[in-house]
Parts: C-alpha cells; sequence; structure tokens
C-alpha cells in the first residue's frame, strides 16, 4: 500500500476497511481455485486457510509500492509455508505487482508463478520458500536489520502450523524473542491440518500459545476468517512494542469451500469441472450475503 | 624459514577495515566470536555483531535475511557446522535465492585433526560447488584471504569463503591480482601442472622446487576460486599432459572433481587426485596431512608417477 492509500486507509472507517478485506478475500479465493484448475495442480486448502490473512496484509496492512518493490523502507511479507502460492499471488496480482493475466501462466514452462514463491522471476516476493523452516528465519534476520537501523519498516511471516514441526522455526523463534523484535510479526495459520492428518495426532502443538511466550513473544489468538479480528490485531501490532507478536489466527483448512473444508486431503488437489463451479457458486453467495 | 601467519587474522583485520567505512557490513556468529577472531570487530562495532547462539540453520537464514535489509553479513563459524548443519539454508536461503550472503567456513579441511571427522570439514568443497550462484573461494595465504574478503563485498550474491587457521606464509608473487574466477599461476612449467587451493599451495611450491632438481619442470596453479572454476587455466595446464590437484578434503567431489569435469569434456588428460579418502583415523592435522600425502613429497611423488606412466 503505497503514502497515498495508507492516508486513505487512516481516514476510512473501520466498517469499511473490513468490507474491503472481506471483498478482497473473496474474490482471491475465486481466483486461486481458477488458476489451479487451469494448471491442474496446487495447494488450495492451505490456500483458502490462508486468503483471509494474506488479503487483511495485502489490501489494508501492508506498506509497500508495487511500483518499488525492493525500496529499502518497504513492509516486508515472507510466506514462510512457501506452498501456499495460491493465496500469495492472487494478492500479488490484485495488488498491482503484475497483471492479473499471468496467474494463467501459473506452472508453464519458465512462468515467473513457480510451484513455490522465487524472488528472482517475481517481484514482491522476498526470499525463496518451500521446505518449510526457511521463511520465517529469515523474516528474524530481515527484522535485525530493521532493528540495528531503526528503521520504520515491519516484517510480517505466515507460517504453517505444522510447520512449526521444524527445529529451525524454535532457533528463531527463541532469536527474535531474545533479542525483542518489536518490529516482527508472526502469523500462525492454526488450521490444525498438515498434510496427512491433524497436527495434535502427529507432533502436538498445544500449549501453542504457552510456547511462543515462553520464548519472549506476545500472542495474540484471534480467528482468522474474522476480517474485522484481524484487522485489531494488526493494528493493536502496529504500536510501538518491546518483543515480537505471535498471532495465532484459528483458522479452516479450504475454508469457503464446503466439500474441502477441514479435509486434509484438500492440501492439494484439484476440483473437478462440477466441484469448481459449486466452489464459485457458494463463495459468490458468501461475498452477496 | 618464511614466517608463518594464521589467515584468520587478515579476514577480521580486512573486515574491520571495510567495516569502518561501510556500514552494511555485520557479522553473524553461532557462538563463535574466538573461533573467528572476531572479538575486536565486536568491541569496535557492538551492534554489528549478531550472535545467535548455537543454532546454524538459523544464523544462515538470519544472515540471508540482513542480506534482504540491505546489509552485507559474514556469517561466520566452523566450517564443518557451518555447512553441514546448514546446507538446506545455504542452497535455499542463499543460493537460491541469491541473497548477498558471505558466509565463512573457518577452521576448514582437518585443522581440528584430533577431534575427528565431526569436527572436520572436507566434504563442504565438493557439497557447495554443486550449489548453483554460490561462489566458492579457498584463500591460500594473508594476502589473498584479504583480497577474498575485499572481492566477496564488492560481489553482489551468496560467497563461501573457506578459511583456514593453519599456519602458512605469505606467497610470492609477481603479479598480485586477485579476481573471483580467475586462477593465479605461481610457476610456468611444461611437464607436469599442479593445481591446488589453500595449505596444498605451498606444498605445490615446495613440490616443484624438488621435481626442478630432478629436470621436470611442474607448473603450479593457485585455483582460488573452485566455483565458477577458471577452465582456461585447466586447458593451460592440461597442455603438458599430466595434472595433479592437491587439496585439504576430499580426493573426490572438491577440486579435483571439478579440474577433472573440464578436462574431460575439452582436454582428457593424465590426473592425480590427492586429498581423503574419507573418515579420517585419530590424528594432528600435521600427522594426517602427511599420512594421506598431502605433502612436498606426496605431491612430487603423484607427478613422478604421471610422468613415469607416460612413457
Amino acid at each position: 500500500m503505497n503514502e497515498a492509500s495508507m492516508a486513505e486507509r487512516s481516514a476510512a472507517s473501520r466498517e469499511d476497511r473490513v468490507a474491503h478485506v472481506r471483498e478482497r478475500a473473496n474474490w482471491m479465493r475465486r481466483r486461486l481455485l481458477k488458476m489451479i484448475v487451469a494448471a491442474g495442480q496446487g495447494h488450495p486448502g492451505g490456500d483458502l486457510s490462508a486468503s483471509d490473512i494474506v488479503a487483511a496484509l495485502y489490501f489494508d496492512v501492508l506498506r509497500i509500492d508495487p511500483a518499488a518493490p525492493r525500496a529499502a523502507d518497504r513492509d516486508r511479507f515472507v510466506l514462510s509455508k512457501g506452498h501456499c502460492t495460491g493465496a500469495l499471488y492472487s494478492a500479488l496480482a490484485g495488488a498491482g505487482f503484475f497483471a492479473e493475466s499471468e496467474l494463467d501462466t501459473y506452472l508453464q514452462p519458465r512462468s515467473m508463478l513457480n510451484g513455490h514463491p522465487n524472488r528472482n522471476y517475481l517481484p514482491g516476493v522476498e526470499t525463496n520458500t518451500g521446505p518449510l523452516g526457511h521463511g520465517f528465519p529469515v523474516a528474524v534476520g530481515i527484522a535485525v536489520a530493521g532493528q540495528i537501523d531503526q528503521a520504520d519498516f515491519r516484517v510480517f511471516a505466515l507460517t504453517g502450523d505444522g510447520e512449526l514441526q521444524e527445529g529451525s522455526m524454535w532457533e528463531a523463534a527463541m532469536f527474535a524473542g531474545h533479542r525483542g523484535l518489536g518490529n516482527l510479526t508472526v502469523i500462525v495459520d492454526r488450521n490444525g491440518l498438515q498434510q496427512g492428518a491433524r497436527t495434535e495426532d502427529t507432533n502436538a502443538l498445544e500449549p501453542l500459545a504457552d510456547k511462543w511466550r515462553a520464548f519472549g513473544w506476545d500472542v495474540a489468538d484471534v480467528d482468522g476468517h474474522d476480517h474485522g479480528a484481524l484487522l485489531d490485531a494488526f493494528d493493536a501490532a502496529a504500536a510501538p512494542r518491546a518483543k515480537p507478536l505471535c498471532i495465532i489466527a484459528r483458522t479452516s483448512k479450504g475454508r469457503g469451500v464446503s466439500f474441502m473444508q477441514d479435509q486434509a486431503k484438500w492440501h492439494h488437489g484439484v476440483p473437478t469441472g462440477e466441484q469448481y463451479a459449486q466452489a464459485l457458486a457458494e463463495l459468490e453467495a458468501e461475498l452477496a450475503a | 624459514m618464511s614466517a608463518l601467519f594464521d589467515c584468520r587474522d587478515a579476514f577480521v583485520q580486512t573486515l574491520e577495515e571495510l567495516a569502518a567505512h561501510d556500514d552494511r557490513i555485520v557479522a553473524v556468529v553461532n557462538d563463535s566470536v574466538g573461533s573467528s577472531k572476531l572479538g575486536a570487530f565486536r568491541d569496535r562495532f557492538p551492534d554489528r555483531l549478531i550472535n545467535v547462539g548455537i543454532a546454524e540453520q538459523n544464523m544462515v537464514s538470519v544472515g540471508a535475511g540482513l542480506a534482504n535489509g540491505g546489509k552485507v553479513p559474514f556469517v561466520s563459524g566452523a566450517g564443518c557446522f557451518l555447512t553441514a548443519r546448514a546446507m538446506e539454508q545455504i542452497k535455499v536461503d542463499c543460493g537460491y535465492s541469491q541473497a548477498n550472503v558471505k558466509l565463512c567456513g573457518i577452521s576448514s579441511g582437518i585443522a581440528y585433526g584430533e577431534l575427528g571427522a565431526t569436527h572436520h570439514s572436507i566434504e563442504d568443497v565438493a557439497w557447495l560447488r554443486a550449489i548453483d550462484k554460490l561462489t566458492v573461494i579457498v584463500p591460500a595465504d594473508p594476502w589473498q584471504t584479504a583480497e577474498a574478503v575485499k572481492a566477496a563485498v564488492a560481489h553482489d550474491g551468496p560467497v563461501y569463503l573457506r578459511l583456514s587457521r593453519m599456519p602458512v606464509p605469505v606467497l610470492d608473487r609477481t603479479d598480485a591480482r586477485f579476481e573471483i574466477g580467475k586462477a593465479e599461476l605461481l610457476r610456468g612449467g611444461g611437464d607436469v601442472a599442479i593445481i591446488a587451493t589453500g595449505t596444498l599451495v605451498h606444498h605445490a611450491l615446495a613440490a616443484a622446487d624438488a621435481l626442478a632438481a630432478e629436470g621436470v619442470s611442474a607448473q603450479v596453479v593457485n585455483m582460488a576460486t573452485v566455483s565458477p572454476i577458471d577452465e582456461a587455466a585447466i586447458l593451460r595446464a592440461a597442455q603438458t599432459g599430466a595434472i595433479v590437484t592437491a587439496e585439504e578434503g576430499l580426493a573426490h567431489g572438491g577440486l579435483g572433481g571439478a579440474v577433472a569435469e573440464v578436462c574431460a569434456r575439452h582436454a582428457p588428460v593424465r590426473m592425480r587426485m590427492l586429498g581423503f579418502p574419507g573418515f579420517l583415523p585419530t590424528g594432528s592435522a600435521a600427522w594426517l596431512m602427511k599420512e594421506y600425502g598431502l605433502s612436498a613429497d606426496g605431491i612430487a611423488a603423484a607427478a613422478r608417477e604421471l610422468l613415469c606412466g607416460r612413457g
């Protein structure tokens, strides 16, 4: 979001902001499903889980300018759960980082839209992710650079919940807490499902908020599909802080499409023509409601 | 006997000099301030020494993040831990992301002799030269270490500097220039070529002296940049008809492998590749080097073997 729209944002009412993010998240969901259907591959479950969080960031919170994607003072967003390119690419297209028509090239030979984000192909990507446990520690490094320079940019990382089983996440969490990185916010997409099963049946994460607090973090627990609650949490995060902030966003994998919701099997998969039509109809009905 | 130097001193001295004029330069360590000799750097630039504790994966990722934030991070730790523990971070966060990170493997090779194979870093060059976009430099003496640090700062992209703690003399040079990707011809010769890196460059020169006394003219090439490798220098060496490579690392996959790949494609030539065969028995660094023929005698013997075989 550029300076002009930042000013617009601060003038906008909360109601307008929520309505805008809600509309954009719904558009992202429809657009990313179209992209996945066209490509014949994708990770719709996690994309739909993360869409409201990513929409709140790209269409309200982040201070970014698509015309200057590497401006020194930009806010940084790192998609640590790098497989959720549907959410990221639809948001970047919607925010103007590239033409929406590029989404039709997803996964095609030499497309800039790789199966996992690549900063050297695509403006707006901060670091290449894909293997879990990488993006968040890199975001910690960016926040350290900002802390050293007393820069006013902020750093956001979106992690999966299953991703928190990677040891490197806790190395980074411990260090961020130690450094008191108040410019850093991590959002955990807490949909409770990893690729094959529930996190709690695989390698349990709870009590998750206590873990982050014990590592020196502030913790907020929000409904990750409630746009107002997400904006409130991000607004609160903007105040000067002595600790990094972890927003545990309670989400559902496949959110917005009834037959995908909370189903591990839609971690990756492609809807059939009939399923796609049903998904679009449900999303359009939700927007109209 | 010429004076001997620990190349880490040239590393930290150069880093401090550069950091005094370049705010972007920071150091990142894994509780390795002492072994990286960065105590003076920390005292002089306390805000620019970032100690992540004993956490190599995070150290490399934090380095990549610092680069994203406009810094030029020198990520320094024992080569064995920096490379093996953080391999995917080096591949993805540094190489694949083309982050402007300078990785410094301290006490590389078999400097930690008696501590055993866990603490030897003999696989690093083989591993890291397989990573696209990552420059791999193995300086041979204090002067070249200093030049490599300067070149790493000037180069926009990820670099691995493989630094030794074994005492070495300063090489005699007629043409003192360092450029990433350019080998240094230390001695001309037409009968055999010895291509070496790091500590082995000094043994290569001594081997060339011994061979000269026998009437054998040996070329000596210091191949400080292993990736990207100087193909033209290898092809010139291949014109002698016999190449010995020597490195303080595995005999396969590292410098020797890189030279052999170029020769096999463009100029097949008889070769001997000197290095270690794998996990090593207990012994001091000096003993291990001698035991495995990484000495002037060992290199000269390999050269003689090649020349005899040529008949």
